[in-house]
């Protein structure tokens, strides 16, 4: 007994390894991106998920492989967490032809299938009913994988996503919703435009299990998401995971969130994730020198791919018409 | 015995018939196809057109959804995105209206914005037009809408052949694909229709009755109009040419320009509006195309842009019939008939 609980406490410290590993190049992405759209190397609006690190990695821990997300246009933090090379995210916001998608997607519309990453989205709520059909498919193809759409308060709102959760329950459709609750619908509070702010009870609704998780926990997040995934293989049908975090950045780059109340930046940092987890990771005996050479490692691969992706050439002017039509 | 089962040769079928057996080959032939939409399954389509396709092709293939637009085609993007070829009914044009986020913003722009690396080979089945007594709601002919997105394909069929061929067409591209239909014709006279055979590619005009003095391009249920008109006009002497331009994306524009080269002559007839109507698109091309060909301005002949009113007479009054169209040829020819021709410079033909 006492060695089956060292085998799982291992295994649990790996994830959490894993994840911060994980949560830090997104972070480091996320800062090299800022300081390449100060630059004007990139240029554009820009979302960023600073502060959001633990959904995306403690999420696709949880998934397989050939399991399909779609994402919003807060999505570079989803695209890296499902192993999609940080320099072809670059090379894509720099308009590279290494770019992920030769500079067509951008920062906000990109994709990676050959990752399980189906795209981003800009249309808010959009990326749903794609979602329900990934996994339509998956079932009538007779595949084990789910989709996993991730959409954030603001979308509860729109119509595309309460469509997509009714069509996903009454076809029980291996999907997941994934509610990234950072309180804000772009500048405005959630709370402030519905009665109730407890977005997860709307699941019952339609039939299908939802649950509020601390979306700044990785192996909450992790450990939901692998229950619900589960479940959604089974046949048992679709789950909405409401998790709870915190930007710790503007709405887009350049927002100077004039609209955030004074101490909330401050005690959302207090409370962000790879602080937490560090903390915690600190307490359960991993020695500071290997935190900060993680940290080291994951600067360094975020550097490399930047320099990959700033040499390599624009993208090619000249094939600007293809892929319209097959 | 030739119903809409019949797999080959040829068979007499109505429009919808022809829409029927056309659903029902891409099911049995297809394995990656679906057929969903509203009524669509079991009581086999508002119009009857899908009937008895979900026992032929079995409840997980052909099933019935929600009032949802949105999610029915947003669930065609992913699903298209993921190794099926979905074929939605969206029950009247006017309901895609709700979900042209899906079509636009989304479908539209699966293949390019991936560069390639994903495609949305979707079929969407749906209809348009006015009828006696259908409200704005229910009457409105949209296709320039989608004409106008790239990456769309849309096609209009008028005959019960072009209704089986063309959406097998459409079915089997590997791009999103629209299909305009027009309830008006679904139960009309059986017509023969050839069956099975190769599938064609999508796009390509018909010319549907050869003449010399005008062009008159058509699609959808206007083709019926621009034909009898085309009789009327010939029993004065005027021959006029029909064309059935068939597919709006990707337009035939070498067939129509050969024909506009033949006649010197233009009338782009439809039952949308006139402003920003796909008329407008055509003869911007044609006169930039056969500036020095032409004889009289391209004319066009649509509804004087107006909402679409209930009662039948109000809607006869703005709605383009064999009439109106004998009229605005007979102008056309007169107008410029004192026009030397190239023709008879011997430059034409």
């Amino acid at each position: 007994m006492e060695a089956l609980h060292d085998t799982r406490g291992d295994r649990a410290l790996a994830d959490d390894m894993a994840a911060l590993d994980i949560m830090l190049r997104i972070r480091r992405l996320e800062e090299k991106i800022t300081e390449l759209r100060k630059g004007q190397f990139i240029q554009g609006s820009v979302h960023l998920c600073i502060g959001q690190e633990a959904i995306y990695a403690g999420s696709c821990q949880a998934l397989s492989a050939h399991d399909a997300v779609f994402s919003t246009y807060r999505g570079h933090g989803w695209a890296l967490a499902r192993g999609v090379p940080a320099e072809g995210i670059l090379a894509e916001l720099l308009g590279r032809q290494t770019g992920i998608c030769r500079g067509r997607g951008g920062s906000a519309m990109f994709s990676a299938a050959d990752y399980g990453f189906y795209g981003e989205n800009s249309i808010v709520g959009a990326g749903a009913p794609l979602a329900c059909g990934a996994a339509l498919a998956a079932r009538l193809r007779g595949e084990q994988r789910i989709a996993l759409a991730a959409f954030g308060d603001g979308a509860m709102n729109q119509g595309a996503i309460h469509e997509a959760m009714n069509f996903a329950a009454y076809l029980d459709l291996p999907v997941l919703f994934v509610c990234e609750n950072n309180t804000y619908a772009e500048l405005t509070p959630v709370a402030d435009t519905v009665r109730d702010a407890d977005l997860y009870k709307r699941a019952a609704a339609y039939g299908m299990p939802g649950e509020r998780i601390d979306g700044n926990d990785p192996s909450a997040v992790r450990g939901c998401v692998a229950h619900h995934a589960a479940r959604a293989r089974e046949g048992r049908g679709p789950a909405l995971i409401e998790m709870m975090t915190q930007r710790l950045v503007g709405h887009y780059y350049g927002d100077l969130q004039g609209y955030r109340p004074r101490g909330e930046l401050a005690e959302a940092r207090r409370r962000e994730p790879i602080v937490r987890l560090e903390e915690r990771l600190a307490a359960q005996g991993v020695a500071a020198e290997t935190l900060a050479a993680l940290e080291a490692a994951a600067t360094a691969g975020i550097e490399e791919a930047a320099s990959a992706a700033l040499a390599a050439p624009p993208a090619d002017a000249g094939t600007i018409k293809e892929h319209l039509y097959a | 015995m030739h119903e809409a089962g019949a797999l080959t040769g040829t068979a007499p079928l109505s429009f919808g018939k022809a829409v029927n057996a056309a659903l029902a080959r891409a099911l049995r032939e297809m394995p990656d196809t679906i057929l969903y939409g509203e009524d669509v399954g079991k009581p086999g389509g508002v119009f009857g057109v899908t009937k008895d396709l979900r026992q032929q092709a079995g409840e997980a293939r052909v099933f019935d959804t929600p009032i949802s637009e949105t999610a029915m085609l947003g669930v065609a993007v992913g699903a298209a995105m993921s190794g099926l070829r979905p074929i939605v009914e969206i029950m009247w044009i006017d309901f895609s209206l709700v979900a042209m986020d899906q079509i636009v913003n989304q479908a539209a722009n699966v293949r390019y914005v991936s560069a390639g690396k994903l495609r949305a080979p979707l079929t969407i089945r749906t209809q348009q037009g006015a009828t006696p007594g259908s409200c704005a709601q229910h009457s409105q002919n949209l296709e320039a809408l989608y004409a106008h997105i790239p990456g769309l394909r849309v096609g209009i069929p008028a005959t019960a052949q072009d209704a089986y061929s063309m959406l097998l067409a459409a079915i089997r591209s590997d791009d999103p694909a629209m299909i305009i239909e027009h309830r008006a014709m679904y139960h009309g006279e059986p017509q023969s229709v050839e069956l099975g055979g190769p599938i064609e590619e999508v796009g390509g005009a018909h010319v549907a009755r050869a003449g010399r003095d005008l062009t008159i391009v058509a699609w959808g249920a206007m083709l019926f109009q621009a034909l009898e008109a085309a009789a009327l006009l010939a029993a004065e002497g005027i021959a006029a040419e029909v064309v059935n331009a068939r597919w709006i994306a990707p337009f035939d524009w070498s067939t129509l320009l050969a024909s506009v080269r033949r006649t010197g002559r233009l009338l782009v007839v439809h039952e949308a509006n006139v402003t920003g109507g796909f008329g407008a698109e055509i003869a911007a091309r044609v006169q930039a195309e056969l500036f020095g060909h032409l004889h009289a301005p391209v004319q066009r002949l649509g509804v004087d842009d107006c909402r679409i009113p209930a009662a039948p007479h109000l809607q006869a009054a703005l709605i383009p019939d064999a009439a109106r169209i004998a009229d605005a040829a007979r102008r056309q020819v007169a107008e410029c008939a004192s026009t030397p021709s190239p023709r008879g410079k011997g430059s034409g033909r």
